[in-house]
């Protein structure tokens, strides 16, 4: 028996859904606070004592160089007026080149790299520019479901200047053809706001015999922002 | 359009963060030795009621004196090794990050929030889209604007329970029966 074909070839079906959601995800609706007094419209701050400059670099942190492909990401973090997020921190952390994790749970069956761990921090200058020197992540197997593989991703976390405007989220690298398969990042469900989470290639960010660049710029707003386009959520 | 900058979407914090963000001394928020230290303790429970190991709090809290400025010195790192250096032990940054344990159970230590009656807490983890904002409340206040906007069985849930040693217990259960109040701004 043969099944009709798709009348729509250009939309492939959406991935399976992140099974993670069913039991952590709350029933009752968030509630809305609107004091303009509230604790949360300030934030955390961090200073030059929080990082060291070689924090940036993930790979100098052993005596030996990691494997994998040299890049550095670099972009600006704006809020959404469009001003500069000036010296707060950004935290990255990632799987080495091979899909694995350095955290004893990860048990995916792939090589630990001994001069790899895959963590990193700065702070935001005063134009807002956040930049790392790393290895470019692997993509891995997960329980998800049926031969479920995540698109190689770099986790970041971005502090704000309110605790509203604390972001943590995952950027992808452009022409992955895992990304159209990864429930994680379709669990955004909106294809414009997914794709501001796919970095761009940029040459003119590559270092000759050295690096290949990737640009991502950020925008920090607050949870209610993240899974709508403007309008539909406020 | 009035905003031109559209923000960037908030994805979920996975199961592997923790060679990453946890620090030494990150719960610590407090001064070691400062007389009026109290703990704000809890579990936290998922839509089975099963402790959640995998769970990451971050609290922002104001000064006793109120003031919200916070500073410097959280997550410090060592410049000589590059490791996690813990706090200065003197000076009050109002942030604190910390990790549940295998039992779902998390602790903080730090000092009585000024001007505000709550600890301000985001809650991060594998399957939540977004953090979760609630309110550790250490005292009632039959005033607050968020509170008196509550059911009694809703509000009972921002409400940290004292207990000896200065300690308060909030537990967050993020689904289901007694499920927390949590928060959006805006």
């Amino acid at each position: 028996m043969t099944k009709p074909l798709t009348t729509n070839l250009t939309k492939p079906p959406s991935p399976p859904p992140y099974r993670s959601l069913k039991l952590r995800t709350p029933h009752g609706p968030l509630v809305r606070v609107r004091d303009p007094e509230a604790v949360e419209l300030t934030g955390p701050v961090f200073g030059v004592t929080d990082v060291t400059p070689l924090d940036g670099d993930l790979t100098r942190q052993h005596t030996g160089d990691p494997i994998g492909e040299r890049i550095t990401v670099t972009g600006r973090v704006r809020d959404r007026q469009g001003r500069p997020v000036r010296g707060q921190l950004v935290e990255l952390w990632q799987t080495n080149a091979a899909g694995r994790y350095a955290h004893r749970r990860d048990q995916h069956p792939a090589p630990l790299d001994p001069n790899f761990t895959g963590c990193g921090r700065c702070l935001t200058d005063d134009d807002g520019t956040y930049a790392f020197t790393t290895i470019r992540p692997g993509a891995y197997a997960w329980r998800n479901h049926d031969n479920a593989w995540r698109p190689a991703h770099l986790h970041f976390s971005f502090f704000g200047t309110a605790f509203t405007q604390r972001l943590v989220t995952q950027m992808y690298f452009p022409g992955d053809p895992l990304l159209a398969l990864d429930p994680v990042l379709h669990s955004v469900t909106d294809e414009v706001a997914r794709a501001r989470l796919v970095a761009a290639y940029d040459h003119d960010l590559s270092v000759p015999e050295w690096s290949l660049g990737y640009r991502w710029d950020v925008v920090l707003d607050g949870p209610s922002a993240t899974l709508f386009e403007d309008g539909e959520a406020r | 359009m009035t905003t031109p900058h559209a923000p960037t979407p908030s994805q979920t914090i996975g199961p592997f963060y923790g060679h990453a963000l946890p620090a030494a001394g990150g719960p610590d928020i407090a001064p070691l030795a400062h007389p009026d230290r109290i703990t704000l303790h809890g579990y936290v429970y998922d839509g089975a009621g099963d402790p959640v190991h995998d769970a990451l709090l971050e609290i922002w809290q104001p000064a006793p004196d109120g003031s919200r400025t916070g500073a410097p010195g959280s997550l410090r790192r060592d410049p000589v090794t590059g490791r996690p250096a813990g706090r200065d032990g003197v000076t009050f940054t109002g942030f604190g990050r910390v990790p549940t344990d295998a039992d779902g159970h998390w602790a903080i230590h730090t000092l009585p929030p000024g001007g505000a009656p709550y600890l301000s807490i985001a809650l991060f983890a594998r399957g939540l889209l977004n953090q979760l904002y609630t309110r550790a409340y250490v005292r009632d206040d039959p005033d607050d604007a968020l509170l008196t906007t509550l059911d009694p069985g809703r509000r009972a849930t921002l409400l940290a329970q004292a207990g000896p040693h200065r300690a308060y217990r909030f537990d967050i259960r993020l689904q289901g029966e007694g499920e927390t109040v949590f928060l959006e701004f805006g």
